[in-house]
């Protein structure tokens, strides 16, 4: 990587922090709210999805710049996914419901949008644990395979979002429609040329 | 006083989910506390801003109340808007004088009546309800209304009114949620003859001692603290009394989640959410859910209405 590059990847590093320094700010101005749980909850559910769809574009960054550059983020911004879906997880578990974990087998068993939601940080498990070099040289061609799941799990948390809400879908099907688009950009609808 | 009627709970509901003795103590002497009734001067409320006095309710001090702040700031009224705070935001754009609420159908003396002439009609009355939404959260709220059955009995209800059917409003221009299709307005809901004849049904137009705020249902809205809280239809302009069951409008959006009853019941789960715990506003972030109650704490009063029924079915 070269010195620029690295000064960029710093750069987005610490660029992506901003969910935590922002809900940071909310919690000391007393912003959250009747419902802070809830709020808190959504916050880094939103910010899941928004670094999901960050994740997502940079292989169609590459192919529409032709800059190469983009893929050196892919890992790190898809490892921030995984980290805010964990903190959201966490915070349903810990803060939501206080790790009382009948009630939260009961909720994920009968409820579609909670067993989605955790499906989704499931198969980001995986994804997480085989990101590092040396895993991608172990697990050769298969590494690419496993790694597709990444688009199950973005239509995952789009039904997680869109399941969750009562009748407004506006917002979840926004990130329908971004999720969307990138799709077509991977099943090469737009015809990129291949670098 | 109001005496309910007292229904073994073995006959309702399996002993485990009756809650405990304390609880229901403490639940009685709220309501029983908070049916106080009190007077009221003859000046215009709409006009002074102001209520006419009344007795406070003197179990107040009996479960925390939620803040006036999060009451009036945390609300579901997609007439103004999908989110929490869109009913804040959005609500002083209605016009709520002058307003008219007439009690129509099947009843041998219809009356149409603004709010001033309904509250010089009916004692105003403090009370202090658990507020559960469908959708797991709950506030404890002291509202200032009339009892229902009240008004009901003025009109002379005949033998076809079976069910009270109530309806809001629509007026896109003031209520701008409503330029969006999504639900099927006006705002409708309905209760059978005897839940709205119920003790613990009323009309408020007040809260926390003061004129009822726009985002809550200003000038007029119902309150059945043992139903869900989207039961509780907010800016009324009409109560029909009919013969069919009515269908409210969450009913009508989504039938497979929404029933016409909407009793609050922890056994009966709802597709979105968990029924069996929920989160009381206003308390701190490491504050654990709590168990959410048969018929929302109100068992001992309002189970008879529902005997022999399937609440399952019936949900």
């Amino acid at each position: 990587m070269k010195l620029n590059q690295i000064y960029i990847k710093r750069f987005i590093f610490i660029l992506s922090l901003w969910p935590i320094l922002s809900i940071g700010i909310d919690i000391l101005q007393n912003n959250l709210g009747a419902n802070p749980i809830e709020f808190i909850e959504r916050h880094f559910g939103k910010w899941t999805l928004i670094f999901l769809c960050l994740t997502l574009s940079m292989t169609p960054l590459r192919k529409i710049t032709h800059i190469n550059q983009w893929i050196l983020y892919r890992r790190m911004l898809g490892l921030f996914t995984f980290f805010y879906a964990s903190i959201h997880l966490l915070c349903y578990i810990g803060l939501d419901y206080q790790f009382a974990w009948v009630d939260i087998k009961n909720d994920i068993s009968k409820h579609r949008y909670v067993l989605v939601g955790f499906l989704g940080w499931l198969l980001l498990l995986p994804l997480a644990i085989t990101s590092s070099d040396n895993m991608i040289r172990k697990l050769k061609s298969n590494w690419k395979r496993l790694h597709r799941l990444i688009y199950l799990i973005a239509i995952l948390g789009v039904l997680h979002f869109v399941w969750l809400v009562k009748k407004d879908v506006t917002e979840p099907l926004i990130y329908a429609a971004i999720i969307l688009v990138l799709f077509l950009f991977r099943l090469n609808i737009f015809k990129l040329r291949r670098i | 006083m109001i005496k309910f009627k007292k229904i073994p709970s073995s006959e309702i509901t399996p002993e485990h989910i009756y809650y405990d003795r304390r609880n229901f103590i403490k639940n009685l002497g709220l309501i029983l506390g908070s049916t106080a009734l009190s007077s009221f001067t003859n000046k215009s409320f709409a006009l002074l801003n102001t209520l006419p006095s009344f007795a406070q309710s003197k179990e107040r001090d009996k479960e925390k109340l939620s803040s006036y702040k999060d009451i009036t700031s945390y609300n579901n009224y997609y007439e103004f808007g999908t989110s929490k705070s869109d009913p804040q935001d959005h609500a002083h754009l209605l016009k709520i004088d002058p307003w008219s609420i007439s009690i129509e159908g099947s009843v041998a003396k219809p009356l149409k009546l603004d709010i001033d002439e309904l509250i010089k009609l009916i004692p105003l009355e403090e009370r202090i309800y658990r507020l559960r939404c469908v959708e797991g959260w709950s506030m404890v709220i002291p509202w200032v209304g009339i009892p229902l059955h009240s008004l009901l009995k003025k009109v002379s209800p005949t033998g076809n009114a079976k069910y009270v059917e109530f309806i809001s409003l629509k007026r896109p221009n003031e209520m701008i949620g409503q330029k969006d299709d999504m639900l099927d307005w006006p705002y409708t809901e309905g209760l059978r003859m005897d839940e709205a004849m119920h003790p613990l049904t009323i009309l408020a137009v007040g809260l926390y001692g003061k004129v009822l705020p726009k985002q809550n249902g200003a000038p007029i809205r119902l309150v059945v603290p043992w139903k869900y809280g989207f039961k509780s239809i907010k800016a009324i302009t009409k109560i029909r009394l009919v013969e069919k069951m009515p269908i409210s409008t969450w009913m009508k959006a989504n039938p497979k989640e929404y029933g016409f009853y909407a009793n609050v019941n922890p056994e009966v789960d709802h597709p979105r959410w968990t029924q069996a715990t929920e989160r009381r506003i206003g308390e701190n972030l490491l504050s654990p859910r709590l168990k959410t109650q048969m018929f929302n704490g109100y068992l001992e009063e309002v189970a008879h209405l529902y005997q022999g029924m399937d609440l399952n079915k019936n949900f």
